[in-house]
């Protein structure tokens, strides 16, 4: 039998439309929108100004805390300006904008396609050379990997999980990466595993990608202390937590870390950008990201710099199609719907989905009829229809009693609803509150 | 790119396309074999009484979301029509059409309606109407037809006794295990034919409707309980395998007691109210006044239930 995650879940049609469609660089554009604040902490402090001239790799802005990444340029021209740009939290924020001129690389960077497998640098210097790079989680959550690669003292790494799930329906910027990179993400394991000192690896893999999984299972031959673990396809097993059950049968405690079980957990995209780090100097400035949906005439997956704006990808795939209704940044399940089709790829940004006018309505809303589907699919245990209750009552001490903050929202409640309930509207709204309240009464 | 006609909002973006109707359509369906054999058995009675129930139990739906909710009635979500069928089912087959009318009534309009309609209410409607006529009308809620093959006859049918007041008053008379499997018995409408009600169970259970504990639980609850008892005197007390095939048990547990509504929402929840439900109805039938005690037991355990809900929380990820 195969493993999962052991409370809840569901197994939403996995629609992985671009599935084995190779990955294509998409052709640079005439200007790039880099937002300062492409991950979770501090935005970056920009250290270039209006007028000069940057090559693709140049660092334009310096990681602004502990918890905060270098951001690097994309492309090579001159910096237009440093202004407010739409991102894809439908907020305006600091980014720096690039004209591009030709396509002129740093030195430093090997270009080279040569493959190189071993790596003798010490555990910090192999941090250091990842914080460098900017590197942050690629599976979405985008959390600097130099901070979850520093354990916090006391605390002692068993295990590097990579997450090569890929649970959300429709994306496959993923699955084709580890197509395609297979011996570079292997060498990015184990320079992960050398950098937290640790023995063992497992790469969880969802059962939907057979293809990879064989893959994997040949490559890992050649190394020690490697696993290739297929996993049964249950959605949210890309959470965090989910992922250290499912691989380790271990619930990491309300409000830990996942290093207080031992788990180190970082996606597959990441390891790949570790390797171009470490073993070519290339700092992150290009992503694969998939674009897809129904009305899409080709689902592609392309290899993207980072500010490159998503019409771009659109127009590559061939153009928006005729009733859209929803443009998202991200899976159909966790994804953020896009005010604008000019909001530029960040180094989160996993995929595009376009879904039609018929497919992004919403149903009318009915009565709770107490089924308790949500109960039973909440992936953290939580009881759905209760927490919306109690959120729309602002009965917020009892929302907090029943651990709302625990949400991981990853939306299985309400996509499970049979009256159409927006459960997680209103979870998201109250945790929101009550997370303000914790942090009040700490300070 | 012009568009600025996009919609804009929270995850998730795609829904399961379960709805409400499904699921009460899903019911519906799984009542079906029960509805045929209470058909073959009881023939134009049962035809007779099914239809004014259900239809009775539309109409006042209808009228009381239209005109006194005042709005878009919800007629064809099902839920309404499983009341009136599930009413039917506790029901004799010679039940005169305005008796059925005041148990319609009593289920849609004090049952569910008065609550806040589908979602709201405390007690499974079918069951208070049931319970409203068999307080209101103990007579002719207890007198049923004896099972023919289609007949022909309503009101003027012969009438004969039950399982459960058999093993009260004439023991000897209790029909055999063949024949309570199939429903060739006395009783109300939908409890005869345990087959017909375990078909339906497994058509839920593959559909994803229910959940198997409720109805597990309950009747392991019975079968231990009244297994006891047999146990300690088996002539006083039938055997447990008699209690389960008779009465209102098999329906109560599979489709009455597993009401999403009126049941808890957890797992654990719902063991606790199916264990209570079951020794209330063994205690009920085996030392109370009434020969059955499954409506009163599950209406008892209804009003338990937003208890249980605040107590019984879900195994939280990571706990204990």
């Amino acid at each position: 039998m195969l493993r999962t995650f052991r409370i809840g879940g569901i197994h939403p049609p996995e629609n992985k439309l671009s599935a084995g469609k190779k990955i294509t660089p998409l052709e640079l554009p005439k200007q790039v929108i880099i937002p300062l604040g492409q991950h979770i902490g501090a935005p970056a402090q920009a250290v270039v100004k209006k007028g000069d001239i940057v090559k693709v790799g140049t660092l334009l802005a310096k990681a602004g805390g502990f918890v905060s990444a270098n951001i690097h340029s994309s492309v090579s021209g001159k910096v237009n300006k440093i202004d407010a740009a739409l991102d894809a939290s439908g907020y305006k924020k600091p980014a720096i904008y690039i004209d591009v001129e030709g396509d002129e690389w740093e030195d430093t960077i090997d270009r080279g396609t040569t493959y190189i497998k071993e790596c003798n640098l010490p555990p910090a210097e192999i941090i250091t050379k990842i914080a460098d790079a900017g590197i942050v989680g690629l599976g979405g959550a985008t959390f600097p990997t130099q901070v979850k690669l520093s354990p916090p003292p006391g605390s002692k790494a068993e295990l590097l999980i990579i997450n090569a799930v890929e649970c959300e329906p429709y994306l496959t910027s993923d699955h084709s990466l580890m197509l395609e990179k297979g011996k570079e993400i292997m060498t990015g394991v184990t320079i992960l595993m050398k950098a937290i000192q640790v023995t063992k690896a497992v790469i969880g893999i969802e059962n939907n990608k057979p293809d990879a999984i064989r893959h994997f299972q040949e490559l890992a031959k050649e190394y020690t202390g490697i696993e290739i673990m297929p996993l049964k396809v249950q959605y949210p097993q890309g959470g965090e937590k989910q992922l250290i059950d499912a691989v380790m049968r271990r619930q990491v405690k309300s409000g830990a870390l996942p290093i207080s079980e031992g788990a180190v957990v970082q996606n597959v995209g990441t390891a790949y950008a570790v390797y171009e780090a470490v073993q070519k100097n290339k700092p992150l400035l290009e992503r694969v990201v998939t674009i897809t949906g129904k009305g899409v005439t080709n689902p592609s997956n392309f290899l993207v710099r980072i500010g490159t704006p998503i019409s771009a990808l659109i127009e590559a795939a061939g153009g928006i199609p005729e009733n859209t209704g929803k443009i998202i940044g991200g899976g159909p399940m966790m994804g953020k719907a896009l005010i604008s089709p000019e909001v530029p790829v960040t180094k989160g940004s996993s995929g595009v989905l376009i879904l039609s006018k018929e497919e992004a309505k919403r149903k009318p809303i009915y009565d709770c009829i107490r089924c308790s589907k949500c109960v039973n699919i909440c992936p953290m245990g939580l009881n759905p229809t209760f927490l919306m209750t109690l959120t729309e009552f602002s009965n917020l001490e009892a929302a907090e009693k029943n651990n709302i903050v625990d949400c991981i929202e990853c939306g299985s409640c309400s996509y499970t609803c049979p009256a159409n309930r927006p459960l997680l509207d209103h979870i998201r709204l109250g945790k929101g509150k009550v997370m303000s309240i914790i942090r009040a009464r700490k300070s | 790119m012009e568009n600025n006609n996009l919609y804009v909002s929270p995850s998730p973006h795609i829904h399961s396309g379960d709805s409400i109707s499904k699921n009460m359509y899903g019911v519906l369906i799984a009542l079906i074999p029960a509805l045929l054999v209470s058909l073959y058995y009881f023939g134009l009675g049962a035809l007779i009484v099914t239809i004014t129930s259900v239809v009775a139990c539309l109409l006042f739906e209808f009228l009381i979301q239209k005109f006194l909710f005042k709005k878009e009635p919800t007629l064809w979500d099902g839920s309404a029509a499983i009341t009136g069928l599930l009413l039917a089912f506790n029901l004799p087959s010679n039940l005169p059409v305005w008796i059925i009318l005041i148990g319609a009534m009593a289920a849609i309009g004090i049952g569910k309606m008065s609550f806040g309609g589908l979602g709201n209410n405390i007690f499974n409607p079918a069951l208070v109407g049931r319970v409203f006529l068999l307080i209101s009308f103990p007579a002719q809620m207890t007198t049923w037809p004896v099972p023919g093959k289609f007949p022909m006859t309503y009101l003027d049918g012969e009438t004969g006794a039950t399982v459960l007041s058999l093993i009260q008053w004439s023991p000897k008379d209790v029909p055999s295990y063949t024949q309570m499997l199939t429903g060739d018995m006395g009783g109300s409408l939908g409890e005869v034919g345990a087959i017909a009600l375990l078909l339906g169970l497994v058509y839920m259970l593959y559909k994803k409707i229910i959940t198997w504990h409720i109805p597990v639980y309950l009747i392991g609850t019975v079968a231990v309980f009244t297994g006891i008892m047999h146990g300690i005197n088996p002539a006083k007390f039938a055997d447990p395998l008699t209690h389960i095939l008779s009465g209102g048990l098999l329906l109560g547990a599979i489709f009455m007691a597993t009401d999403y509504v009126t049941s808890p929402l957890t797992k654990n929840g719902m063991i606790i109210y199916a264990v209570g439900i079951g020794i209330l109805t063994s205690v009920i039938r085996l030392f109370g006044a009434y020969p059955e005690g499954m409506s009163f037991a599950i209406l008892i355990m209804n009003a338990f239930t937003p208890l249980i809900n605040s107590y019984v929380k879900p195994k939280h990820f990571g706990g204990k």
